[in-house]
């Protein structure tokens, strides 16, 4: 197996290359960015499998390039980045890291809803500058028993909602379809949803219907006095409108850990006191990624070994 | 003395209420946030007589007062006011009324109740999730543009499957334990006694509990008891993975020690919402990442604050028409403050 080549689209995390080197061959793609077309001439195809993430998965170009190509083990949950209909048309497998990063992105999410309903960040700011001695800080909105509007009640969402009731939270959903098994008031409308929340939480997965989701209109139906969270991904946003909802006042705030452009949040964001901004990092913990970095492993180890895939996505 | 207002005369036959200094409410909102047709207030701050001299001259009537964290009721304040019966005071915490005094002269006090248990567990909850995934830290470094410069930031620590353990089990550690479960945490706790009904680990001694969690988090009442009840020792058995938070009051903690224990790393981070000497923190916090501190403000919500109003106008109401208070506190039940 040690011959086998494994392809690493780009830096992720030390742990899953140093695992993935004594396991496999492991081909670095940004070693080769100088050169890439000796790069495809000499390791294209004998490349077996890809490794991808949220910043550089596998999408058509590179998987045309690849023709021996039989499986892509995406280090994240997301498949946005995978051209999932070229992998099926292909018969290359598809993975996943669904479940280990579940609690940690749902913990940022009330996280950031806290931070920026209770000025915590601000408050920090206002204590580490020596301000205190100078005057009083001033009145925070509370969290416990806001209306909390989850779009996508899936792993995630789910793992959400049960978060926000423990601060008496009421909640409610859109999905693409109402669920069963569950008392969570269902909205078909996402701005009907956003017109009956104070607070927005989006944790869907990114597709062609939920690309900017939320848009202007549901802007507006949030509303001054109502907080948009996205832990999900940038693309689900009109970033344009939100920005100027934010400068303009018509939205009360926003806590966001992704956006259309990573690593460039926009900066006109940066001077605001009602939004927090934090660099994509949803399932960053020390557990949590060396979890998902196992999943990757066991499920490349699978395939390659001919057992069931872990958590195969098709 | 407040001047008497000619165009309602019928005020002037209104008991009065002292307050000592203005509360943060009045301070925010003007000082008729807790006006009522059933009494008035008495200013004490807007005479320039001392203390002492005012309440001889003024209060010798006076049958309440409005307290707050900053106005403290001493045995001295007591003693010059024969006819005080109530003490109304708007902060969570008691430590600023001589409570025995207080038990002695009968005097009964009103306590905040239990308005702003879910605000403080709030802040709880929001402390240590951002001592633990770097919110403000994170957020600090996106607003400076360093995640295109600098790319990738430190990894957080997973709050899920953290043991955390509650010194105080009263209402508010109460509330903090039944959010933190949601998240997988699992609870113990140390209180001055075991609570009957309740499952979470109990344990004896908080340098116990420490050993035995990785994130202690201060919900206690400050008395002589519970002074730099977070020591040396304590901060030792947490130790390097462990994460603090108080939101309690600041002596509870030996803030040399904490300092110590975080600027040489023996401890993981700390989220601090009180401090020894407010507003004074000490300087060298200011360049730590792993602290997330905020300006003794656990409780200053607008909802809060609009709660806060009711209550103190419904204990006041009730005093003046012979009715039971709302939040009347159990005095034998209190330990002493020597302040």
């Amino acid at each position: 197996m040690n011959n086998t080549c494994v392809l690493v689209t780009c830096p992720m995390f030390t742990y899953l290359e140093q695992e993935l080197e004594t396991r496999f061959n492991l081909i670095k793609l940004w070693d080769h960015s100088s050169s890439k077309a000796e790069f495809f001439n000499n390791y294209s195809s004998s490349i077996k499998a890809v490794v991808g993430n949220t910043k550089v998965g596998a999408d058509a170009k590179l998987i045309d390039s690849l023709p021996n190509l039989e499986i892509v083990a995406s280090y994240s949950v997301g498949l946005d980045k995978i051209d999932l209909d070229k992998c099926k048309q292909r018969g290359i497998k598809v993975t996943n890291t669904p479940d280990v990063l579940t609690d940690d992105v749902a913990d940022l999410a009330i996280g950031l809803a806290l931070a920026v309903l209770r000025k915590v960040c601000v408050c920090d700011q206002f204590v580490r500058s020596g301000n205190w001695i100078s005057g009083d800080f001033g009145l925070a909105t509370k969290f416990s028993g806001k209306s909390v509007g989850i779009v996508g009640l899936g792993r995630i969402g789910s793992a959400i909602a049960k978060r926000a009731e423990a601060f008496q939270c009421p909640i409610s959903y859109h999905s693409r379809s109402k669920k069963p098994n569950t008392n969570y008031k269902y909205y078909s409308n996402i701005v009907d949803l956003a017109a009956n929340c104070e607070i927005l939480v989006v944790a869907c997965a990114l597709t062609e219907e939920t690309h900017h989701i939320v848009n202007r209109k549901v802007i507006d139906a949030l509303g001054p006095k109502g907080f948009l969270i996205n832990i999900a991904r940038g693309a689900h946003v009109d970033e344009p409108e939100l920005v100027s909802a934010l400068l303009e006042g018509r939205l009360g705030g926003a806590g966001l850990d992704v956006f259309e452009n990573e690593p460039e949040p926009p900066e006109q964001l940066f001077a605001l006191d009602n939004v927090v901004l934090v660099p994509h990092v949803g399932s960053d913990t020390g557990e949590t990624s060396k979890a998902m970095a196992d999943l990757v492993i066991s499920n490349l180890e699978a395939h390659f070994k001919g057992k069931p895939l872990l958590t195969p996505v098709i | 003395m407040a001047p008497e207002n000619p165009s309602h005369p019928s005020e002037n036959d209104l008991p009065y209420v002292l307050i000592l200094k203005p509360p943060p409410s009045f301070v925010i909102f003007g000082d008729r946030f807790f006006n009522s047709t059933k009494f008035r207030f008495l200013k004490a701050y807007e005479s320039p007589l001392p203390l002492a001299h005012f309440l001889l001259a003024h209060a010798q009537s006076v049958q309440a007062i409005l307290s707050s964290g900053g106005a403290p009721v001493t045995a001295d304040t007591i003693r010059l006011m024969p006819l005080l019966r109530l003490v109304v005071t708007t902060s969570q915490g008691l430590n600023h009324i001589d409570l025995s005094e207080c038990r002695r002269r009968g005097i009964v006090v009103a306590s905040a109740g239990t308005i702003y248990s879910a605000d403080c567990a709030d802040s709880v909850v929001a402390l240590l999730i951002d001592v633990l995934r770097k919110v403000s830290a994170a957020d600090r470094f996106v607003k400076q543009g360093l995640w295109s410069s600098q790319g990738e930031y430190p990894l957080g620590s997973k709050l899920g499957g953290k043991r955390v353990g509650i010194v105080g089990l009263g209402s508010i550690g109460s509330e903090v334990a039944k959010r933190l479960e949601a998240f997988g945490c699992s609870i113990s706790y140390n209180s001055r006694k075991k609570k009957p009904f309740c499952s979470y680990p109990f344990y004896l001694n908080v340098r116990e509990l420490a050993a035995n969690c990785d994130a202690l988090i201060i919900c206690c009442a400050l008395t002589d008891e519970t002074h730099h009840l977070i020591n040396k020792e304590v901060l030792s058995a947490l130790g390097k993975d462990g994460v603090i938070v108080n939101i309690a009051r600041g002596p509870i903690m030996d803030e040399k020690e904490l300092v110590r224990c975080l600027v040489e790393g023996e401890i993981r981070g700390a989220g601090l919402d009180v401090f020894e000497h407010e507003p004074d923190v000490p300087n060298e916090l200011f360049a730590l990442d792993n602290v997330v501190m905020s300006p003794h403000n656990a409780v200053f919500t607008w909802e809060s604050f609009e709660d806060l109003r009711k209550l103190v106008v419904g204990n006041l109401e009730a005093f003046f028409s012979n009715e039971p208070l709302l939040t009347p506190v159990g005095l034998d039940d209190q330990p002493h403050f020597s302040g």
